[in-house]
């Protein structure tokens, strides 16, 4: 079989194809992080909550009222998402202006409730959301086999990713939404609804959350906790990729789930690491980010 | 209901701590160019943003069309027919010419198209698809005030439009404020050039300390300008 300094050509694709998938987790969930901070400043540290809740409400659907997988894609997000719209109203709306420690603390805060509570009242063992009968099963790569909900996980996140991007970079909505981020008093001025595109955005960006939420509930295992250890390696990849940048975090997101994945095949030992090297280098390098302006 | 288009009495304005306006009095009629001379700090471009409620806080009355407006957020007022064109231009870097343009929505039925305002406007057509960072002052200017003719607005809150401008420039804009005069726009323009206003405008109010200390109509002019000299300091 052929290799590459002594590995297997084949273990090196299957690990570059789990870190795609890995990858698309970190692209969806960095790239809600980089559309709030963009207009609201606030470095929203609950995303990791709002993925989990995307999560448990997948599971709960599917538990308590026999909602199916395929409706839980929509509903989960949509209910997380007027969640994550009420929590900006009633809260986060009342730290704007002020210093950004505030508006970090607070949903550091509201992340830590919503753990507590989750632990408190479905325990820390957490549970499993089966794979949906249409997507058992593998695809042959020819290198491995490919379990086929991974492989709609990757294709779904990109369409994903790639749609959030068209609709901010080139729709008539993208273009007030990129005009709120540079100057909203004057957008208002002009006639637009500007606190309610900022509900709306945050609500949006806490959205896309739970919906890789429910994308990995049937590959994780669905508890607590599953957000607080993501969304500390997604906060490297909003500062790699540049904060604020829609483009660069989901580059830098899906680049380093690919990293993580090659360096379990050179390094394992490394790997959980790496994603922080990188911050790191690129922090000394070129501290805007990679696709970080100013 | 007044025949005035905008009836301001009594209005304060606040930045944080700091009382801007000391109780501005004054009324704009339909079709009317009213200018608000003054010096630097004098409470002109406040008393622009106060309108459109773009302050910390401003109490007194504001009616526009016969509705007060006290009470309402920016986007609201805004929504009543008035187009905003701000001191520093507010011309959006990240977006395109285009964009700039076609970012403002409507306000009120009858606003221009996006081709009659590149008619109006051929440098902004040439220019459509430059980012508003990469566009000269003047063509800034120009985009500042052909993207509120767009939404319908017949009330047009203009603040400094010649400023910082070359002399050529200055007079393309001058043409293009008679032409929107002879249309029958309604314009509030803070000028502190004077020579720039005064074959524009039918009156003029002059502002000190945050007050209006005198109104005047331009046939007035000439025996006003000793007047003029002393608070404008020409």
């Amino acid at each position: 079989m052929t290799s590459v300094l002594g590995i297997p050509v084949a273990v090196i694709l299957g690990q570059l194809t789990l870190g795609l998938v890995n990858g698309s987790f970190y692209a969806m969930l960095s790239l809600g992080l980089a559309v709030i901070f963009g207009l609201l400043r606030v470095v929203n540290f609950a995303h990791g909550a709002f993925y989990t809740l995307g999560a448990f409400a997948a599971l709960l659907g599917l538990q308590w009222l026999g909602i199916n997988y395929w409706l839980a894609l929509i509903l989960a997000p949509l209910a997380v998402g007027v969640v994550g719209i009420v929590v900006e109203r009633l809260l986060l709306r009342r730290v704007y202006g002020l210093d950004p420690l505030y508006g970090l603390l607070l949903t550091f805060g509201l992340a830590l409730v919503c753990e507590g509570s989750l632990t408190q009242v479905f325990g820390a063992s957490g549970a499993s959301y089966p794979v949906p009968p249409a997507l058992t099963g593998a695809v042959n790569l020819g290198f491995m086999f490919l379990p086929l909900y991974r492989a709609w996980v990757i294709a779904i996140s990109l369409a994903v990713c790639f749609s959030t991007w068209f609709v901010i970079e080139r729709t008539r909505l993208g273009a007030t939404l990129r005009a709120a981020t540079e100057n909203a008093p004057l957008l208002q001025a002009f006639g637009v609804n500007v606190p309610l595109l900022v509900a709306a955005t945050y609500g949006g960006g806490v959205a896309l959350a739970a919906l890789a939420g429910v994308l990995a509930s049937p590959i994780v295992l669905v508890n607590a906790h599953m957000g607080s250890s993501l969304v500390i390696v997604v906060f490297a990849v909003v500062v790699i990729g540049g904060m604020g940048s829609i483009l660069g975090s989901i580059v830098s997101g899906l680049v380093l789930g690919v990293v993580e994945g090659l360096t379990k095949v050179v390094y394992p030992e490394a790997s959980n690491v790496v994603v922080f090297l990188v911050m790191a280098l690129v922090l000394v390098l070129r501290p805007t980010g990679l696709f970080g302006k100013e | 209901m007044s025949a005035d288009v905008l009836r301001v009495s009594g209005l304060h304005a606040y930045y944080g701590e700091s009382h801007v306006l000391h109780g501005v009095d004054c009324h704009v009629g339909r079709g009317e160019v009213v200018t608000l001379l003054g010096r630097n700090g004098a409470g002109r471009t406040t008393t622009l943003r106060a309108l459109l409620g773009l302050v910390g806080a401003r109490s007194g009355s504001v009616v526009i069309n016969g509705q007060e407006t006290i009470g309402l957020p920016p986007h609201r007022i805004a929504r009543l027919g008035i187009g905003y064109c701000p001191e520093e231009r507010g011309i959006y870097a990240s977006l395109s010419t285009e964009e700039n343009l076609e970012l403002p929505p409507s306000v009120a039925p009858g606003g221009m198209s996006v081709e009659e305002i590149y008619s109006m406007f051929p440098n902004l057509k040439e220019r459509r698809a430059s980012r508003g960072s990469h566009l000269s002052g003047g063509e800034q200017q120009m985009l500042a005030l052909a993207r509120i003719l767009r939404t319908g607005a017949r009330l047009l809150l203009l603040d400094e439009i010649s400023e910082g401008l070359a002399p050529v420039i200055v007079q393309a804009l001058g043409r293009t404020i008679q032409r929107l005069r002879e249309q029958g726009y309604t314009m509030v323009m803070s000028e502190q050039s004077f020579r720039f206003a005064a074959p524009l405008a039918d009156r003029f109010y002059i502002m000190e300390r945050g007050r209006i200390v005198e109104g005047f109509a331009a046939g007035e002019l000439r025996d006003k300008m000793a007047l003029l000299h002393q608070y404008l300091g020409v």
